[in-house]
Order: structure tokens, then C-alpha cells, then sequence
């Protein structure tokens, strides 16, 4: 993609290579809990084509699309970067690889992270060859994140680190975990907490998953016992890992609304209910009532979403914007996936039933709302920032 | 490509016409008015013309500033802030629109009267008590040259001041839109006694006569003229909407830092936090779909329904939902006529049933997206 190309020429040559390089197989029915490859060193490819789609898309930065060239992204545009999610959404391509170092990781190091960090850390991911967690929550530490209490003592050239974190998604087949660590245990509690990098084999590191109310054990208890990490393992300033924590969380919250997995690009909600119900199905008019509701609903949270990176783009700050989607998004999803059961009827009750894993989805979605931050505490983040009422 | 975010001459535009409104037509303008009995303000309204908005979407050819949709909508919802009366919905959006499909001498004509702001319009199309243009029953009978119409509609808003009337009716072979003066012999206007305080009318026809002169557009294909004007009014409508909304929001914030209870202000209740922070995520969404429908509007104008009716049924809902929590958070002073918020809520009413309420919408956006 050569500079000074436009939009158009972009275009074409994207499609051209989409058709070519992604198999048939990547191409729709992303519905399985592995369909899309989350890498690290324990991924375990469901066929060829996942291996050689993700080989191929990181050949060309497109892991990433918008990181840096030499942090293993394509260094597109915004523009380009709509282009290039129409063009997958247009042949119906799956993400190459999703990971919470593409989506949270790396975002904080490219903004915190030293040039040295950025070359070391970042392509690994691009490739989907590492794979990361994150340890912030604490059996106190919840929505009062920066009460954590695990903790890291000076040794000189490491920190000692000790304690447990919980909750945390995928420990168990992660390679490396960014972990918030009270290193000063005098000062305030926002002004004590280092961002460490961990490496999950170290001695001393330990999982034990726990298994959701959805069946599966995606998320675990993790325990440091005597972990050394070395001082060079540190993202932004010491005692000031808080700042980077935050940052982090916007991006997160911004996934986890569901814009950045097309919850308005994708599928109409329509048309996915009366898939199950058939075509004169959709009948129930409570049912069609609501599922009209959640799709104007859908559909602005996702033009929401594309507006706000248009503004940050123009250099307009979004403000608290990442609260906001984050309430939005993940409450309208718990809706639209009750819709789906309701529309399911006792097809959806089975477990690996007639409509699949429908069931354990609806279950997860649940969770939208507390993960990343609960909806109650994102809500007193736009009352105190936005709407300035005291805290 | 378009972006979702306001341009210079955008946030200029909403800058500017904050100030002169703040000045020229505040809320308590409006209460004079609807204390005075009255309707129409000409003097704000040939103010609002010297300054272009009247010609928001009328050719420079003929005395227009044509800033296009987005700013009409950019206008429409500063007005809808402080709840503004102007014939700016039903003249400078819908009716220039429609004359603007036709573009022959008489509707360049009637366009320079508008943007001169010496030709006002309503649109008479309802004829039951929802929004629904296809079943229209009045009928324009075939007489000679011309043609008879005879029947009934209702909620003709600006309908008792206009100076003409675009009124659709059904003709041989479909319904055909016709622009006549208001005071044609046979036509009998009753001025509706509003909630909102604002112009409407029940408008009766009775053998009214009308020449092949008076069809705008096409004989029996109304659409193509009538489509294009109704989906600028609901873009434009639904921005009056979010900018009521917002003016609705912004009293009940302040008054949340203001009013003391218990000892603390009421804004440090957390039960009410939240629910002012629900309703500023409502309002910041739906601000998307507002700003989309105008970019679209723009762009791509044969192709914008899904964008105006995502408009207009988010607009409904949320300020539906703001001038509920307004009047709640206020408590008893939300229910006396000397506060505004009460304006706020007869306003969030009707305009969430004019040209086309949530669920005729929300119905659009289902079929277009396959439902
Ligand atoms: C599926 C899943 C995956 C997760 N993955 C990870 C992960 O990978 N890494 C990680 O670090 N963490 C992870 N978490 C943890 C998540 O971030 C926390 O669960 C969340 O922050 C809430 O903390 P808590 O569970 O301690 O609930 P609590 O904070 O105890 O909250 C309990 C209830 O009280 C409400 N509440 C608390 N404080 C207030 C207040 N001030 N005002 C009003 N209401 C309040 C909450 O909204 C909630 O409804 C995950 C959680 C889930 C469910």
C-alpha cells in the first residue's frame, strides 16, 4: 500500500488480496468459542486455514491494522481502516486473531510503553504468538480497583511480587500476564501501584480456573508466591501505574461494548430471530416490538461508536466516551440475547441443543455488564466527569 | 469520506444561532406568546430569514444561503433548545424541499419568497390520528382541466397561519401532491387549541378547485416530490427533538446541583446520579443518529430513509425520557405551568407523534433491515 495512494486504489487492491488470501474456510460461521484464534504459545489451530489466515494477515500488518508498521500493524488510517472492515465484513471475513493484547495491551503500550517496549512486546502479538491476561481484579479489589493489594517489594534490580488476583480471563493458557502491584505501600492507593509484566511460567505464578454459570472455565484464581520480576518489566512510571491502568480500561470498555465486534455491522437482529422462528414466525408481536427496539438501539450505539472515533480523529477529545459505550452496549447486549432466547423457545434450553451453544452465549453476556467495570460504576464515571455531581 | 463529527462551519452555525436565539427567543419568549394567545412571531421570523435560515435549503440562485440538511438540522435543534416558534420545520425544510424537487419557474418563484421569508407553507397530509401518508382518502376528482378536492385533514401544523398549503390527495392512479393558497374559496381552517401551545389545524375541503398549475410535481406520483421534503422535516424534526431534549437535560442537571434535601444537594444522591447519567448516555447516542441522518441527507438523499427514521424514533424516545426525569427530579415545582419544564413535556409530545411517531419509525428501520 503505497503512500499517497487513495481510497479507491486502497480498496481495490484490499479486495483483490481478500480474495485471494483468505480461505473459504474464514469465511463466515464465527460462532464456535475457538472459530477465531486467540493465539499464544497453547492455542491449538481448529484447522489449516486458521493457521495460514492468521500467517498471512500478519505477513501484512492486518493482525493490527492500525498499529504502527514496526509494532507489527499495517499503519493504516482512520479511512482506511473503515475500508478495510467493510471489505472483511464483505466477503463475511473472521478476524484473523482477537486478543486482550491487541485490545488493551497494546493500545497502553503504545501510549506508556518505550520505543524499546513497543519493538519487544507489541509483534509478538501482531502474530498471535503470545498470548496475555490481565490481573487487575482482587478477591477486595473490584469496582474499588485501586484498593489492590498484591504486592511487589524492591529487591534491587526486581520486584518480589506477592498475592492473588481473581477473575482473571484465560490465566490458564495465557504465555504473559499485565498485573497492577502496590509498590508503595505508604503512599495513597491510587498513587502506590506499578504496572508489571509478568511472565506466566516464572516460578511462583499458579492458576486455578473457576467455572462459569455458562459451563465453561474461562476466567481463573491467579497466585504469585515469590515471583521475581525483573525492574525493566514496568509499563510507565513506578508508583504511577495507576494513569496506565485507566488509559487501559477505556480501551477495554470500548470492546467490550460490542462496537468494535459490529454489534451494528453486523447481522440485523430481525433477521437472526426469525431464522429460528421462521419466516412467519416473528409474530409475537412483544417479541417483534422489542427486537425493533434493540436494533434502533443497535444501530445508533454503533454510529455512536464510529462518531466518536471521528472525533478523536479530528483531534475533538471524546471525553469519558468509553463509560458511556461501555453501559450502552453491554446493557443492550444482555437485551438482544434474552430476545434470542425468548425467540429460541425450549430449542434454547438445551445445552449444545438444536440452536447450539445459544444458551451458554446468553449466560456469558451477562457478564458484559460487570467485567471491565460494572454498569453502576460506569454510570457514577459519566455522573462525577461528565455531568460534574459530586462524587 | 463523511465523517461523523461536526465541521467548523457547523459548530460555527450552532455557536451563532445560540446567541441570537438566547437573545431574540429564550423560553420566556415563548411564554409570552402562548400567555398572548399567539402563534407566530413575523418579527423573529423575518430576523431568522435576514440571517439565511429561512433559506437554508434554497438556492443561491434564489436568495438562499443553501447550507444543506446538516446545518438545517444543526438550526432546528438550537431552536428546539429553548423551544422556539418559527414555520421553520413545515416552510424553510419541507416545503423548500418539495418545491426544490420540481425546480420550474413558479416553484423558483415561491423559493425566493421563502428564503426571503415572505411566504410561509404547511404541509396538510394527516388525515386519522397517526401519521400515515399512503392511506390517504381525500380525493382530488378530475374536473375538466383541473380538479375538485374534497375532505378532511388534521394536525396541519403551521395550518392556520400559512400562507399556502401543500396537500396530498388521492388522484386516478395515486396520490398527487398540490400546492395551493390557504385561502382558496372552499377551504375552512380551525385552529386546534394545542397542548404545545404551538400552530395546527383541522383543515376542511370542500369542492376546493385546483388547476394542472397547482400539481407540484406529477399528477398521481406524489412521492417523488413529497418523499425527499418529509424525510428532511423527520431529520429535521428529530434534531428540535434532541435539542429539547438537551434543554429539558440541562435544567434538571442544574437543578440536581441546586436544590438542597437531607441536608446535601440532591445531586449527591446516587439513586439520581445514575439516572441523570442514563439519560446523558440517551442523549449522546442518540446525537449520532441525528448527525448521520443529516450527513446522509447530503450525500446520498435517495438512499437516507433508514438514517431519518433511526433519527427520529431515537430523538422520540429520548426526549420522551428527558422531560419524564425532568419533571420527576424537580418534584412539585416540575408540575407548576410558571416552571418550563411542563413546556418542555406538551412539546416532547407532539412532536413525538408529528410526521411519524416511534413506532412508525422504528417499523421502518425493521424493514430495511430485513425484520
Ligand atoms: C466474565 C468475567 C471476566 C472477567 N475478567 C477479568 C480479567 O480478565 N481480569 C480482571 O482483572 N478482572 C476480570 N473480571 C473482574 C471484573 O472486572 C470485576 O468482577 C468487576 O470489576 C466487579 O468487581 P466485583 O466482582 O468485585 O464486584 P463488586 O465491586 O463487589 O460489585 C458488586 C455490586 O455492587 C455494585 N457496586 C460496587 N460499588 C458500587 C458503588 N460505588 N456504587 C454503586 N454500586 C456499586 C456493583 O456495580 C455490583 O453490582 C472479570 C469478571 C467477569 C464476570
Amino acid at each position: 500500500m503505497g503512500a499517497g495512494q487513495t481510497a479507491e486504489e486502497f480498496r481495490a487492491e484490499l479486495r483483490a488480496w481478500l480474495e485471494e488470501n483468505c480461505p473459504q474456510e474464514m469465511r463466515g460461521g464465527a460462532d464456535a468459542e475457538d472459530a477465531i484464534c486467540w493465539g499464544g504459545k497453547n492455542w491449538v489451530f481448529t484447522c489449516d486455514a486458521q493457521k495460514v489466515w492468521l500467517e498471512r494477515c500478519a505477513a501484512k500488518g492486518y493482525t493490527v491494522p492500525t498499529w504502527p508498521k514496526d509494532c507489527g500493524g499495517a499503519g493504516l488510517t482512520r479511512d482506511q481502516e473503515k475500508i478495510f472492515h467493510q471489505e472483511m465484513a464483505r466477503i463475511d471475513a473472521r478476524t484473523p486473531l482477537q486478543s486482550f493484547g491487541i485490545w488493551m495491551l497494546g493500545p497502553a503500550l503504545l501510549h506508556f510503553g518505550s520505543q524499546e517496549q513497543k519493538e519487544h512486546y507489541l509483534p509478538p502479538i501482531a502474530r498471535g504468538e503470545v498470548r496475555w491476561c490481565q490481573g487487575y481484579s482482587e478477591p477486595g479489589a473490584g469496582s474499588d480497583l485501586a484498593n489492590v493489594q498484591t504486592k511487589g517489594e524492591d529487591k534491587g534490580d526486581h520486584w518480589l511480587v506477592n498475592g492473588q488476583k481473581i477473575w482473571t480471563s484465560y490465566a490458564d493458557k495465557a504465555d504473559w500476564i499485565f498485573a497492577l502491584v502496590r509498590t508503595d505501600r505508604d503512599a495513597s492507593k491510587h498513587l502506590g501501584i506499578s504496572f508489571l509484566l509478568i511472565d506466566m511460567t516464572d516460578p511462583g505464578v499458579e492458576t486455578r480456573p473457576i467455572r462459569m454459570i455458562s459451563g465453561i472455565s474461562p476466567f481463573c484464581e491467579t497466585f504469585f508466591d515469590d515471583v521475581k520480576v525483573p525492574k525493566h518489566q514496568i509499563v510507565g512510571t513506578e508508583n504511577r501505574g495507576w494513569d496506565v491502568a485507566k488509559y487501559l480500561l477505556t480501551h477495554e470498555r470500548e470492546m467490550i461494548s460490542g462496537g468494535g465486534q459490529g454489534l451494528a455491522g453486523g447481522r440485523a437482529l430481525g433477521a437472526v430471530l426469525a431464522e429460528t422462528m421462521g419466516e412467519d414466525g416473528l409474530i409475537d408481536a412483544t417479541l417483534r416490538a422489542d427486537a425493533m427496539r434493540c436494533e434502533v438501539d443497535a444501530l445508533a450505539i454503533g454510529l455512536t461508536l464510529e462518531r466518536y472515533k471521528d472525533q478523536s480523529e479530528a483531534g475533538q477529545g471524546a471525553g469519558n466516551a468509553s463509560a458511556m459505550l461501555k453501559y450502552m452496549g453491554t446493557e443492550l447486549n444482555k437485551q438482544r440475547h434474552e430476545l434470542l432466547m425468548s425467540a429460541g423457545g425450549s430449542d434454547a434450553l438445551e445445552w449444545d441443543g438444536p440452536l447450539g451453544n445459544r444458551a451458554g452465549d446468553w449466560l456469558r453476556t451477562k457478564a458484559n455488564s460487570i467485567e471491565g467495570g460494572t454498569s453502576e460504576v460506569m454510570l457514577s464515571i459519566v455522573s462525577r466527569r461528565v455531568l460534574g455531581l459530586p462524587g | 469520506m463523511t465523517k461523523l463529527v461536526m465541521t467548523e462551519e457547523e459548530t460555527m452555525l450552532g455557536d451563532m444561532a445560540r446567541g441570537f436565539l438566547d437573545g431574540a427567543a429564550p423560553v420566556s419568549a415563548f411564554r409570552k406568546l402562548r400567555d398572548a394567545g399567539e402563534t407566530h412571531d413575523a418579527k423573529l421570523w423575518k430576523e431568522m430569514a435576514d440571517m439565511g435560515w429561512a433559506g437554508v435549503l434554497v438556492p443561491e440562485d434564489q436568495g438562499g444561503s443553501d447550507m444543506g440538511f446538516a446545518a438545517a438540522n444543526v438550526i432546528a435543534q438550537e431552536l428546539g433548545k429553548t423551544l422556539v416558534v418559527s414555520p421553520f420545520l413545515s416552510t424553510a425544510v419541507m416545503a423548500a424541499t418539495a418545491l426544490r424537487q420540481v425546480g420550474d419557474a413558479r416553484a423558483k418563484g415561491a423559493l425566493a419568497k421563502i428564503a426571503s421569508g415572505d411566504l410561509t407553507y404547511a404541509l396538510a397530509i394527516d388525515e386519522g390520528i397517526k401519521h400515515d401518508p399512503d392511506a390517504t382518502a381525500m380525493e382530488a376528482k378530475a374536473d375538466g382541466n383541473g380538479f375538485r378536492l374534497s375532505g378532511k385533514k388534521t394536525f396541519v401544523v403551521d395550518g392556520a397561519m400559512a400562507d399556502r398549503l401543500l396537500v396530498l390527495a388521492k388522484t386516478a392512479e395515486g396520490l398527487t401532491l398540490f400546492d395551493i393558497p390557504a385561502d382558496r374559496a372552499g377551504i375552512t381552517r380551525d385552529a386546534s387549541n394545542m397542548i404545545d401551545a404551538r400552530d395546527a389545524a383541522r383543515i376542511t375541503f370542500e369542492d376546493v378547485e385546483a388547476t394542472g398549475e397547482d400539481v407540484l410535481g406529477q399528477v398521481d406520483s406524489a412521492m417523488s416530490v413529497l418523499k425527499p421534503a418529509l424525510e428532511a422535516g423527520q431529520a429535521a424534526l428529530a434534531a428540535e427533538t434532541a435539542g429539547l431534549a438537551a434543554g429539558a437535560f440541562g435544567m434538571t442537571v442544574d437543578y440536581l446541583k441546586e436544590r438542597k434535601q437531607f441536608g446535601a444537594t440532591i445531586g449527591s444522591f446516587q439513586a439520581l446520579q445514575h439516572r441523570a447519567a442514563h439519560l446523558w448516555c440517551e442523549t449522546e447516542v442518540t446525537a449520532s443518529a441525528i448527525l448521520n441522518a443529516g450527513r446522509l441527507l447530503d450525500s446520498d438523499p435517495d438512499n437516507a430513509t433508514l438514517a431519518v427514521s433511526l433519527a427520529k424514533a431515537r430523538a422520540t424516545s429520548t426526549a420522551q425520557l428527558a422531560v419524564m426525569e425532568g419533571v420527576q427530579m424537580h418534584g412539585g415545582i416540575g408540575m407548576t405551568d410558571d416552571f418550563d419544564m411542563g413546556f418542555y413535556m406538551k412539546r416532547a409530545r407532539v412532536v413525538a407523534e408529528w410526521l411519524g411517531d416511534y413506532g412508525y419509525h422504528a417499523e421502518k428501520v425493521a424493514a430495511l433491515r430485513g425484520f
